[in-house]
């Protein structure tokens, strides 16, 4: 199975996601955001940072670099494209995903771990997995989903969302929500479901000894899926 | 010919810089607030003389990347 991670100037978890999905079995690229053509891939994860500063936009800038342009059309023919963080606020910022992160709630940064209740598994994603809450890591300053009543419609119509905010027993009650993100919403899908945009981070949960194994579940069942 | 923009966030999107802002200056005794909202401001200096050819570029960038039509508005405000 081979994987893509795309490097903008500023992103800084792109190592860390290359050294997880290289050892879940995954042969990944790294891939320069001004390259034009994408590297046969059976994945392609857009990681997180700060890229381009977060100037203007978090991600706007990045949503238009010449990588994208074969990473969009990549997505639109079915291909999975998977953004951690920055990476959700690009394909945000691409429509390939609807709605926005706006900044968080109270204003602050926020690094900790998070618990989140994945509550759709007929996708690649999550098809099959052995657990329904995770644990993950957020660092964000801007997670704060928000979309419109139009596109909320739409999203639940489509069973789009993919992860929700919650405590360890999976309650998603407004009180386990970290940012200010609209129904606990801590990742989506497009309407096909070959899109994810999530805020956490599974790759800083792929060993014991840093903080977890809940990132190891996530990629070794979508190696599996995949296959 | 210099074109400048106001993009603002749209009423219904919360502002907490903009609750923060107000939160401040009502501390600092300025009472007469009744909200503020943040928004940015971009002075764009086109090649383009004609101002509404110019104003339909700046549209134009608006739409594609200055602002995101989803949670902000834009307004042109300036063409000298």
């Amino acid at each position: 199975m081979k994987s893509s991670v795309i490097t903008f100037p500023g992103s800084n978890c792109d190592r860390d996601m290359s050294v997880a999905l290289n050892k879940f079995g995954f042969k990944n690229e790294m891939v320069w955001h001004n390259d034009t053509e994408l590297p046969k891939s059976d994945l392609v994860v857009l990681p997180g940072g700060f890229s381009y500063g977060d100037y203007l936009r978090c991600g706007s800038m990045a949503s238009k670099s010449k990588i994208m342009k074969s990473v969009i059309n990549f997505a639109k023919s079915g291909g999975l494209v998977m953004g951690i963080c920055n990476g959700f606020q690009i394909l945000v910022e691409t429509g390939l995903v609807p709605g926005i992160l706006l900044r968080n709630k109270y204003l602050e940064f926020i690094c900790k771990n998070v618990f989140v209740k994945v509550d759709n598994k007929d996708n690649t994603y999550f098809k099959n997995i052995n657990k329904t809450v995770l644990k993950f890591h957020i660092a964000h300053n801007e997670g704060n989903y928000f979309c419109t009543k139009d596109q909320l419609n739409e999203i639940e119509d489509n069973n789009q969302i993919a992860i929700y905010y919650c405590n360890n027993n999976g309650q998603t009650e407004e009180q386990f929500n970290p940012n200010g993100s609209l129904k606990n919403i801590a990742g989506i899908f497009n309407k096909e479901k070959n899109v994810l945009g999530m805020m956490p981070h599974p790759e800083r949960m792929i060993d014991q000894s840093l903080s977890g194994e809940d990132g190891s579940v996530f990629f070794k069942n979508l190696i599996n899926n995949i296959k | 010919m210099k074109i400048s923009v106001i993009i603002e966030l749209k009423k219904d999107v919360l502002d907490p810089q903009g609750k923060v802002i107000h939160q401040t200056l009502d501390g600092m005794g300025f009472k007469d607030v009744n909200e503020v909202r943040q928004g940015k401001y971009f002075e764009i200096d086109v090649k383009e003389n004609d101002p509404k050819k110019g104003k339909l570029i700046v549209e134009d960038m608006c739409k594609k990347l200055l602002a995101n039509l989803v949670i902000e508005n834009y307004k042109i405000i300036e063409i000298q």
